[in-house]
C-alpha cells in the first residue's frame, strides 16, 4: 500500500517537479558554460601566445598578421566605449523626457501613443537599423559635415535610436512607482508641475533611471550589426567624430570567419568576445549594486 | 521668469521631444515601406536569388527565417516555461534560486554576438557538422531563453492567485494543479510572450552569422527529411535567414540591385515585426479584459 502510494505521487507530483527543477538548473548550467568555453578560448592568447594582458588591453598597435603578432585591442575598446558613450548623452535625457510626458504631461498620449512607439522601435530588426543608416544617415552626414559618411557619429546616432526604448520603458517604470504621497505634498506647497517634476519625481526615481541607463549602456556595447555597418570599420582611432574606426563588436563580426582557429589573431578574437563578456558582467553588477541601494533607502 | 512661465516653457519642449520621437518613428517605417514598395510582389517573395544578375528573389532566406523560428520556439519555450514554473511555484530561497536569478540577469544582458561565438564553439566547431540551421536555431534558442523564462514565471505567478488554492484544496499535488489548472489559465500571456520573442527571432542576425551561415541552398521539395542535407526541412544544412541576407547584400553585394533587395527585404522584416507586434497586442487586450472582467 505504502509503495503504490509513493508511485502515485511519483507520477502525479515529482516528476513534473524534477522536470522544472531541472529546467532551472539547466540555465545556470548554460550560464556557466558560456563563460567557460567563451573564457577557455580567450585566455589562450595570454597562456599559449604569451601576449601580455596590459598590451592587449591598452595598446593600440593591432598587426596579428606579423611575424610577431601585435594584439592591442585599445583601438576598438575605445571605439566601443566612445560610440556608447555618446549614445547614452543623447538617449539618456530623450529618455527620461518620454517618461515624465508618460507620466505626468499627457497619460493618454503615453499610453496610447509613445509606449507602442517605444515597443515598434524595439521590434526593428538591428540589420534594418544598420541599413538605414546607410542608405539615409551617411548621405545626410556626408551632405552636412562633409568626410565620408561612415563615423563614429553615424554609430552614436544609430545606437542611441536601439537603446532609447531600453532607457525610457526602464525610467518609466521607476517614474511610475514615485509614492503619490511626495507629489501631492509638493503640488500642496505649491510647486508648478516642472518644480514637481524636476525636484522631486525625478530624484526620487534616479536608481531606477540610473539602471535603465546602465542596460541602455550595456545594450549599446554589445550591439554588433548595426554598429558595423555603418562606423567604417577602419583599424585607426577615430580621429574627431566624423572619422571611422572600430568597435570590439565590429572586428568581430568582420575577421572572425577568415582567421584560421588556433593562430594568434583567432585568439585575440576570443579574447575580445571573453573581454565583452566581462563587461556585460560589471554592468549587472553595477545595477544590482543600484537596486541594494535602493532597498536600503 | 516666473515659475509658471519656466513650467509652460518645459512642458511644451517635452511635448516637442515625444512628437519628435513619434514622428522618427513614423518616418523611418514609412521610409521603410515606401522604399521597399513590391516587396509583395510574389516573383520577389517566392523567387530565388541570382547571382551576378539583377531581379532575384528571397524566397530561401524567407523560408530560412520561418523554419529557424519554429525550430528555435520548440527548443526554447520547454525550458522557459519548465524553469518559469520551477521559479513561480518551487523554488525557495537560497544559493540555487541565488544562481538562477544571476544566472537569467548574466544570460539577458550578453551580447547576442558572444551568444552567437559561443554556438560557433559548440555546435558547430565540436559538432564537426559546420553551419547548420539547427546550431543557429540553437544560438537564438539560448538568447531568448532568460526572456521567456521571465514571461512565464509572471504569467503562472499572476495566473496562480485565484485558482491555486480551489485547486489543491480539492486534493490535487502541485504539479496536477500547475498542469491542469493554473497552465491553462497562464496560457494566453505567454502566448503573448512568444509571440514577442519571435519578432526578436525573426530580426536576429548577428548570433547567427557563424552559427546558421550565410549561404542559403536552393530550397527542392521533392525531398522531404529531417536530416537529409538536400530536403528544404533538413535542420543539418546552412540557412541563412532574411536579416543575415541583408547584411552580406550590403558587405559583399554580389548582384547589382543589392540596395534594392536590401530595401525589400527590410520591409518584409519590418512588415512581419508588425503583424507579430500587433498580433501581441491583440492578445494582450483579451487578456486584460478576460482578467478584469470587462468583456
Amino acid at each position: 500500500m505504502k509503495k503504490r502510494n509513493f508511485w502515485h505521487r511519483f507520477k502525479t507530483e515529482y516528476i513534473g517537479r524534477g522536470i522544472s527543477t531541472l529546467c532551472g538548473i539547466i540555465i545556470v548550467v548554460l550560464t556557466l558554460s558560456i563563460i567557460l568555453f567563451i573564457a577557455s578560448k580567450g585566455l589562450s592568447t595570454f597562456t599559449k601566445n604569451n601576449y601580455s594582458l596590459m598590451d592587449f588591453l591598452f595598446s593600440t598597435e593591432w598587426n596579428p598578421e606579423g611575424a610577431k603578432p601585435k594584439l592591442g585591442a585599445g583601438i576598438f575598446i575605445v571605439g566601443s566605449t566612445l560610440v556608447s558613450i555618446g549614445a547614452v548623452l543623447i538617449s539618456a535625457p530623450i529618455g527620461v523626457a518620454l517618461a515624465v510626458f508618460m507620466h505626468y504631461i499627457s497619460p493618454g498620449l503615453g499610453k496610447k501613443i509613445i509606449q507602442p512607439s517605444l515597443e515598434l522601435f524595439v521590434g526593428i530588426p538591428s540589420v534594418v537599423y544598420g541599413w538605414i543608416g546607410i542608405s539615409v544617415l551617411l548621405p545626410i552626414i556626408k551632405a552636412g559635415f562633409g568626410g565620408i559618411g561612415f563615423s563614429l557619429l553615424a554609430g552614436i546616432i544609430v545606437l542611441s535610436i536601439m537603446i532609447l526604448p531600453t532607457i525610457a520603458s526602464i525610467s518609466s517604470d521607476a517614474i511610475k512607482i514615485v509614492p503619490r504621497d511626495y507629489v501631492e505634498a509638493s503640488y500642496g506647497l505649491g510647486a508648478t508641475r516642472w518644480q514637481t517634476v524636476s525636484r522631486v519625481v525625478v530624484p526620487a526615481a534616479k536608481n531606477g533611471i540610473f539602471t535603465g541607463i546602465v542596460l541602455g549602456l550595456a545594450r549599446a556595447f554589445g550591439e554588433a550589426l548595426a554598429v558595423q555597418m555603418v562606423i567604417g570599420n577602419s583599424i585607426k582611432l577615430a580621429g574627431g567624430l566624423l572619422k571611422p574606426t572600430s568597435t570590439l563588436t565590429s572586428i568581430l563580426t568582420m575577421d572572425m570567419g577568415n582567421t584560421v582557429a588556433g593562430s594568434a589573431w583567432n585568439n585575440a578574437l576570443w579574447s575580445m568576445a571573453l573581454l565583452l563578456l566581462v563587461i556585460s558582467f560589471v554592468f549587472i553588477l553595477i545595477i544590482r549594486a543600484i537596486g541594494k541601494r535602493g532597498e536600503i533607502k | 521668469m516666473s515659475a509658471k512661465t519656466i513650467d509652460k516653457i518645459w512642458t511644451a519642449i517635452l511635448y516637442i521631444i515625444s512628437s519628435f520621437i513619434v514622428l522618427l518613428l513614423v518616418s523611418l517605417i514609412s521610409y521603410i515601406l515606401y522604399k521597399g514598395w513590391g516587396c509583395l510582389n510574389p516573383k520577389f517573395l517566392f523567387g530565388n536569388p541570382k547571382v551576378g544578375e539583377s531581379g532575384g528573389g528571397i524566397f530561401p532566406m524567407l523560408f530560412n527565417s520561418f523554419y529557424m523560428l519554429i525550430i528555435s520556439l520548440i527548443i526554447t519555450i520547454p525550458f522557459g516555461v519548465g524553469a518559469g514554473i520551477y521559479l513561480s511555484e518551487y523554488a525557495k530561497e537560497g544559493f540555487l534560486l541565488r544562481a538562477i536569478r544571476l544566472s537569467i540577469e548574466t544570460m539577458a544582458s550578453l551580447p547576442s554576438i558572444v551568444v552567437g561565438l559561443f554556438g560557433l564553439l559548440i555546435f558547430v566547431q565540436a559538432t564537426k557538422g559546420g553551419f547548420t540551421l539547427l546550431a543557429g536555431a540553437s544560438a537564438v534558442a539560448v538568447l531568448n531563453l532568460p526572456s521567456l523564462t521571465r514571461v512565464s514565471e509572471n504569467a503562472v505567478k499572476s495566473a496562480a492567485k485565484g485558482v491555486k488554492e480551489a485547486s489543491l484544496g480539492l486534493g490535487a499535488t502541485q504539479w496536477q494543479t500547475i498542469k491542469k489548472v493554473i497552465l491553462p489559465s497562464a496560457f494566453p500571456q505567454i502566448l503573448t510572450g512568444i509571440i514577442l520573442a519571435a519578432g526578436r527571432i525573426f530580426g536576429e542576425a548577428a548570433a547567427l552569422l557563424y552559427t546558421a551561415g550565410m549561404s542559403a541552398p536552393i530550397l527542392k521539395f521533392q525531398n522531404v527529411s529531417l536530416l537529409n542535407k538536400t530536403s528544404p526541412f533538413s535542420i543539418m544544412r546552412p540557412a541563412e535567414t532574411l536579416s543575415v541576407y541583408i547584411w552580406k547584400l550590403n558587405s559583399e553585394g554580389m548582384v547589382p540591385d543589392a540596395a534594392q533587395i536590401a530595401n525589400k527585404a527590410s520591409a518584409v522584416l519590418v512588415i512581419m515585426v508588425l503583424i507579430f507586434n500587433v498580433l501581441a497586442r491583440y492578445l494582450g487586450k483579451k487578456i486584460y479584459e478576460s482578467y478584469t472582467g470587462t468583456k
